[in-house]
């Protein structure tokens, strides 16, 4: 579904991602881990063409989308939760989840709102009130709600679990999971390596712009250097 | 009172007197053949100082003052008020609305025609704001070359008219569509950059145009401008005493009433309130279509803008060249008024008085706009006396406003969109 082959990424001369590849197969949830600045967010800018790969392939479907630019790749059956939640916080609920159904007719909106009101019974609750105001939980289900107003056949979330409570962290791990369900393929970052790889068909582990490890997410998570770095032992 | 605050007041009422002293108590008189310089008078000393004094006090108590001047919104009868819900709000506002339209179109019949004129020039600048809160307000593009846009409307007017006799409907369309090209074509480089950089590059850019038509003197006429640019007509009637234009008729003999220079005034007055009117709808029409908000998600969060498949480009440039479009259309009635138009009507200043309408207003409120844009183009009007410190009290209004209600005048409220849903 989608294929990352030995993709370097820039900053300006700062190299951020030496040769990463990484493939992500229809149906599966593959999660990323890595330390701060390791260039888990990197990455997934560049599948998103923003910044896009110095070199190397991204392959989306079948189709190179290494030089695509970033409003078709995201309307391409693809669909991101950024980093930080980036909600719009003078927007509606209801407004917010428009937004992210912007390409679509008012009918699959109405279809693709029930739907994720279904998901998350606090957004339908809360859908006349400004986003700004809502707590973080509410945020980041409203940010997910959001990518999937496009009814996207994949999605990639940027560390969603970022400063939430365990319970609520709890809950966006199961909706997840529930999306995989529906055939949706999840590419997960996080820092919570332990959630996340218990979820994971399969993991990947970034360190420093290199892809140090990838296996099965059990098996990560019995790997004596992952317990060591990331699950604190 | 702590020490620092004496230190700065007094830095400051110095401050008052080196600039002061030069400005106001300095002459620069005729002597002859020669220019003299001539010092002050003594009335003029002693108000230097006096100012310095009040600067002085002012800066000293300025905690307290300032403290109090934030209590005076709370002076404000309505805002104990409870907020009107939504639909009846909208309702009252669209019947205050029609009000002030209806009234609007039969106020010229009972005004002076010196009033008519300066209304008609209040409608430009709704206008023009208007359309500045496109791209300012509800995009987030500061934009400090507007008016670039809005010559670029009058001097196709000027031109068409003088080397191809086009009239004023004629003009109006393609003046409007030429403005919203050149948004579009001059846009399109300058869009990528953030903030202060765009406001740079487009502030550039109204010079560039004011001095290209300042410059290419062969087609423009330079610095002398253009004149006897023609009124509209009405159906081929035309409101001059003597009809000028082949095939068409005189207002006044085709209705047998004496000729009088109202009558073309009133038109005009009228027109401008037409396009005022449709500028305000298009563009509250575009307000809850799609790509208004579009304007609004890229202003609020360009990535997650982005991350949902949104181009930049593409959203900036509509705001871009849909303010420049009716810029365009604001031009064009302005060189018809004046009936003569010069590069002079065209600087920086213009520019940011519009951009002060938009702010004043209360950035992206449509009434906000309206009521800043008369308060700025009347009140200078009604305080001719004080002409010579318009641009003071201009900058103390603006100060004061920044203090008292950032906001603007009337802060725009969204109108919360829901999809209608047959349940
Ligand atoms: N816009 C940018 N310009 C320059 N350098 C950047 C930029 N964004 C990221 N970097 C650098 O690239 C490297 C990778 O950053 P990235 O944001 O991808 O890390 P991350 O793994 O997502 O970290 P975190 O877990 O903290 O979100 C870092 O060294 C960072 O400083
Ligand atoms: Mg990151």
């Amino acid at each position: 579904m989608l294929v990352l082959e030995n993709v370097h990424t820039h900053y300006g001369k700062i190299e951020a991602l030496h040769g990463v590849s990484v493939e992500v197969n229809k149906g599966e949830i593959v999660s990323l881990i890595g330390a701060n600045g390791a260039g888990k967010t990197t990455l997934l800018m560049t599948v998103c063409g923003n910044p896009q790969a110095s070199s190397g392939r991204v392959i989306l479907e079948g189709k190179d989308i290494t030089h695509d630019a970033t409003s078709n790749i995201m309307r391409s059956g693809i669909a991101i939760v950024p980093e930080g939640r980036r909600v719009f916080s003078g927007l509606t609920v209801e407004e917010n989840l428009h937004m992210g159904g912007f390409f679509n007719t008012k009918a699959e909106i109405r279809k693709s709102q029930d739907h994720v009101y279904d998901l998350f019974p606090r957004l339908k609750e809360r859908e006349n009130q400004r986003a700004g105001t809502m707590s973080g939980g509410e945020q980041q289900m409203l940010a997910i709600g959001r990518a999937l107003m496009s009814k996207p056949n994949m999605i990639i979330l940027d560390e969603p679990s970022l400063g939430l409570a365990p319970i609520i962290i709890q809950q966006i791990f199961e909706i997840i999971g529930h999306l995989r369900d529906e055939g949706i393929t999840v590419f997960l970052v996080e820092q919570n390596a332990h959630q996340a790889l218990n979820l994971a068909d399969r993991g990947y582990v970034l360190e420093t712009g290199k892809i140090r490890l990838h296996d099965t997410g059990k098996n990560l998570l019995n790997n004596p250097e992952v317990r060591e770095a990331y699950l604190g032992g | 009172m702590a020490t620092h605050n004496l230190k700065h007041a007094l830095f400051c009422a110095i401050v008052t007197v080196v600039i002061a002293y030069p400005i106001l108590g300095l002459d620069l008189v005729a002597q002859g053949t020669q220019i003299g310089l001539e010092g002050a008078t003594p009335t003029t000393i002693i108000s230097i100082f006096l100012a310095a004094g009040i600067v002085f006090l002012f800066q000293l108590f300025r905690d307290n003052i300032m403290g109090n001047l934030g209590k005076l919104p709370k002076l404000n009868p309505l805002s104990g008020r409870e907020p009107m819900p939504a639909e009846k709000r909208a309702k009252v506002e669209a019947w205050v609305l029609t009000a002030i339209i209806v009234l609007a179109l039969f106020w010229p019949f009972v005004v002076s025609r010196g009033s008519v004129d300066l209304a008609t020039l209040v409608l430009i600048y709704i206008m023009l704001a208007l359309g500045l809160n496109v791209v300012v307000g509800l995009a987030g593009l500061l934009d400090l070359g507007y008016v670039a846009f809005y010559a670029v409307g009058a001097y196709t007017f000027a031109l068409l008219y003088q080397y191809f006799g086009f009239t004023f409907w004629m003009a109006l369309p393609v003046g409007a569509l030429l403005a919203a090209t050149f948004g579009m074509v001059l846009g399109f480089p300058v869009l990528r950059l953030r903030g202060d950089y765009l406001a740079i590059v487009t502030l550039g850019f109204g010079e560039i145009i004011r001095i290209l038509l300042n410059n290419w003197t062969a087609v423009t006429g330079g610095p002398n401008g253009i004149g006897g640019i023609p009124d509209p007509t009405l159906f081929g009637m035309e409101f001059g005493r003597r009809v000028k234009g082949e095939g068409n008729t005189s207002f006044h003999e085709t209705f047998g009433i004496a000729y009088s220079g109202e009558h073309k005034v009133i038109f005009l007055y009228l027109i401008a309130l037409v396009l005022a009117v449709i500028t305000a709808l298009v563009i509250r029409r575009l307000m809850r279509m799609p790509v208004g908000r579009a304007w609004e998600a890229l202003r609020e969060d360009e990535i997650a803008a982005r991350s949902l498949g949104l181009s930049r480009t593409a959203v900036k440039l509509s705001a871009f060249t849909i303010g420049a479009f009716f810029a365009g259309f604001a031009g064009t009635v302005f060189a018809s008024k004046q009936g003569f138009i010069s590069p002079e009507s065209f600087v920086f200043l213009e520019s940011a008085i519009i951009l002060a309408i938009v702010v004043l207003g209360g950035m992206g409120s449509q009434i906000g706009v309206i009521l800043a844009a008369i308060a700025v183009t009347i009140l200078p009007e009604l305080a001719r006396e004080f002409s010579d410190f318009r641009m003071l009290v201009f900058g103390a209004a603006m100060v004061l406003m920044m203090v008292w209600r950032p906001q603007g005048l009337m802060p725009m409220r969204r109108i919360p969109i829901s999809l209608k849903r047959q349940e």
